[in-house]
């Protein structure tokens, strides 16, 4: 497996914090959530890495990481951006807006424009129903966005 | 803040910092007062609104102004309010000012702070009677709430303990390792007729009671922080605006097994309540009221965070113990139950971050006052996440047998742009839709079983005249087919199915038969799935189905959506107040309007896409939808 000068510290960087831990019973999603944190996703030799260093079966974590809807195994764009789907959103009218981010893009929601530059997807309540419709661009929240307001949320990102 | 070697050296630090909520909590004339403070909301929706900018511009014009040494502002959690933020509060006059910007810090200060008066155009305006309010307790919103769950949440700063300890916080900690046996606590618990906030409605004391009795070397309890329930979000409320009081109510619970050790499961997509919980425990931990003889006794317990990582069937006990293992979320049939084998198989006692909250109330003021409070099977306060089409969005907290009419027209200010209200649904994906003729049933645990829906974690998501009972019931499904573990075959498989059928039904085309279908497949969907998600999943067809069902009838038979939502069963029809301008025939993006200039245009009902834009074009609104 050939591994980038760049990747190397990256992989370092992950056993580092393994090495950390005090107790590796149970701390596989835990590992994962810093695995993706450093490489942005879980390419099969991330995933086989961290099984290797915690002594349990790739297949395990595999199992982990298609289960959880929070771990990606594809690259994604500079800036993820999230369209709330849970109900107070989506009675709200949130569906208009991922459309609108869609036909913007040019991309389905999960999927990655050419440039990796946007990913969009959708997720389950981040709990500011007061705002919603709630759009999340990275770390950053958009409260009460209407499908005109995606042109504008999208060039703050150029 | 130095370690505490006692319970006594404890309470002698509570009468010390007591004080320090005094101006918050005295409620008098401005004038009165020495000292004035300022807090700011520091909730996620907030801090969103940019309350961090709104805090750093306050705190610019009190320098500015020479006042530093009579007004302070810091951050508190947050105030429920949501809809209205962010939020800003005065005290002692108790002021509270809504959707402020950070370009308004300039004149609270000068306005309100220097010169004294009220800016009324940062006031609430109550949207039934017109007219603003000045004070937070004055408030139809406040008015009718009673906060156990949520007492400090806008209170206290949760990234302070000693602000937690000044408002009574660790003292029921200390009054239960110092003077109460494990049986006592659990006895407490029991009477007070506490009841799991996350969902089941399980007595908490019974909970308690059999995880005790589990003889093991090692025992754990865990907090659900695990809010998947979308649309709810209580849990994280209480744990960004009052961290402490979960901490000390699973050391409480700790004490009354016998664990030593507590984990906080928590969804990662709550980053900020993940900061105040480390923030917490650590300053727990240095103050001697976490870890090792705690407050000097021989009573050891310490907390940990464990994240999730987005899977809503991780809610479930069984599936969070699995998770918290290192496994998939997958949820395995009861019994044996967690309080016997759980956490690496050791008995383990399961609560919701909600029903935490309530527990050091209960141990201070004592069970009878609890119980009080409430029906005859569910006692005490419910916090509700009022959301959706609604004046008001927000966290609520109101005695249980309060009435949904009072909840949603009372506290909720009515139905947004006075529409009209068709349904609220509550529980989540697991809960039901209940119609207008039910508002007036006071609700519990069981009330709200008897009517399709259930108590779950207590969204309540308002719906007007505007939504589509079908495609809510869509919207579920969905939801759960995407959240199905797939473990067992009647969620998996069925659910699946059951979707398919509201699909081809909200698409035009449904048939008689596939309501018999719908009906039959769901009641064996409840029957036999393995857990909780499978076996609510589909209470929103069947509470749909039991209550509009003149709407999934209207789509069958009519091919119509009488609220206009089915994209495929809309029609865009133009009338003959049409000038014949072209434009819309421009904005067509299927080319199927035709017309010539000055002459009525057509729409062709087979090739249309039913986008809407030539609806939006018209200059003289002669395009309807039906």
């Amino acid at each position: 497996m050939c591994k980038s000068v760049l990747n190397e510290e990256k992989f370092h960087e992950l056993e580092e914090f393994i090495n950390t831990l005090s107790n590796k019973k149970g701390a596989v999603i835990e590992v994962l959530h810093k695995a993706q944190h450093i490489f942005g996703y879980l390419p099969e030799e991330v995933q086989i890495f961290v099984a290797e260093k915690l002594n349990i079966p790739a297949s395990q974590v595999f199992g982990v990481v298609s289960f959880y809807s929070y771990f990606t195994t594809e690259p994604r764009g500079e800036f993820v951006v999230n369209v709330c789907m849970g109900t107070a959103c989506f009675v709200r009218g949130s569906g208009n807006v991922l459309t609108e981010f869609e036909k913007k893009l040019n991309i389905k929601s999960g999927q990655t424009t050419p440039d990796s530059k946007f990913t969009i997807g959708s997720l389950r309540c981040v709990g500011a129903c007061g705002l919603a419709p709630v759009v999340m661009v990275n770390d950053k929240v958009y409260g009460n966005v209407k499908p005109e307001d995606v042109d504008k949320i999208l060039a703050d990102y150029y | 803040m130095n370690r505490i070697h006692s319970f006594e050296e404890l309470k002698n630090i509570h009468t010390e910092l007591k004080p320090l909520l005094d101006v918050r909590k005295h409620n008098v004339d401005i004038n009165k007062e020495e000292k004035i403070e300022i807090h700011i909301c520091g909730g996620t929706g907030c801090k969103a609104s940019q309350s961090d900018k709104i805090l750093a511009n306050l705190d610019e014009a009190i320098k500015v102004n020479g006042l530093s040494n009579k007004v302070t502002v810091s951050i508190t959690g947050c105030f429920g309010f949501c809809e209205k933020g962010p939020i800003v509060k005065i005290s002692p006059d108790n002021v509270f000012y809504v959707k402020v910007k950070p370009e308004d810090a300039k004149e609270i200060i000068e306005e309100h702070i220097v010169n004294r008066n009220v800016i009324s155009r940062l006031l609430y305006e109550e949207p039934t009677l017109k007219e603003t309010v000045k004070r937070q307790d004055e408030m139809s919103f406040y008015k009718k709430q009673h906060r156990i769950a949520l007492r400090n949440c806008g209170v206290i700063n949760p990234e302070k303990i000693e602000e937690y300890i000044a408002s009574e916080g660790y003292l029921a900690l200390g009054k239960v390792i110092t003077s109460m046996t494990p049986d006592e606590v659990i006895q407490t618990m029991i009477d007070s007729g506490l009841r799991g906030r996350g969902g089941g409605g399980f007595p908490t004391g019974q909970k308690w009671l059999f995880a005790k009795k589990s003889k093991a070397n090692q025992k754990y309890i865990i907090c659900n922080a695990d809010e998947g329930d979308p649309g709810a979000f209580m849990d994280r409320s209480v744990l960004e605006g009052d961290p402490n009081t979960v901490i000390e109510a699973m050391a409480i619970a700790g004490y009354a097994i016998g664990a030593s050790e507590g984990y906080i499961y928590i969804r990662a997509e709550y980053p900020l309540a993940i900061e105040r919980l480390k923030i917490a425990i650590s300053e727990a931990r240095e103050a001697g009221l976490l870890g090792k003889n705690i407050m000097g006794t021989d009573f050891s317990f310490d907390v940990f965070i464990k994240y999730g990582a987005g899977a809503f069937v991780c809610g479930e006990e069984t599936a969070l113990i699995h998770s918290i293992e290192g496994f998939r979320g997958e949820p395995t049939t009861k019994p044996p139950f967690p309080a016997v084998s759980g956490l690496w198989e050791k008995p383990t006692s399961v609560n919701n971050v909600e029903t935490f909250a309530n527990i050091p109330p209960i141990i201070l003021n004592g069970p009878k006052w609890f119980a009080s409070m409430g029906t005859k099977t569910s006692k005490g306060t419910k916090v509700f996440a009022l959301a959706g089409k609604i004046n008001n969005v927000g966290l609520v907290e109101v005695p249980m047998g309060t009435t949904l009419r009072e909840i949603i027209y009372e506290i909720g200010g009515g139905i947004k742009d006075g529409r009209k209200f068709k349904a609220v649904q509550t529980g989540g994906p697991s809960g039901g839709c209940i119609p207008a003729e039910n508002l007036d049933i006071p609700i519990d645990y069981e009330s709200l079983n008897a009517i399709g829906s259930m108590m779950g974690s207590g969204g309540m998501i308002v719906m007007d005249e505007d939504n589509c009972m079908v495609d809510i019931a869509k919207f579920y499904l969905e939801f759960t087919v995407d959240e199905s573990c797939g473990k067992c075959t009647p969620c998996r498989i069925g659910n699946k199915r059951l979707l398919e059928i509201l699909t081809k039904i909200t698409e035009g085309k449904g048939t008689d038969q596939d309501l018999e279908d719908l009906q039959e497949l769901a009641e064996t969907i409840k029957d036999t799935s393995l857990c909780g998600l499978g076996q609510t999943a589909p209470n929103p067809v069947l509470s749909t189905m039991k209550y509009f069902m003149d709407e999934y009838v209207a789509h069958i038979k009519e091919k119509r959506c009488p609220a206009g939502v089915c994209k495929s069963l809309l029609q865009y029809h133009i009338t003959d107040k049409c000038i014949g301008c072209t434009k819309c025939a421009r904005q067509c993006p299927a080319n199927c309007i035709s017309g010539k200039v000055k002459t009525m245009h057509v729409i062709d009902e087979d090739k249309c896409i039913k986008c809407g834009a030539c609806q939006t074009s018209c200059p003289v609104k002669a395009i309807i939808r039906r």
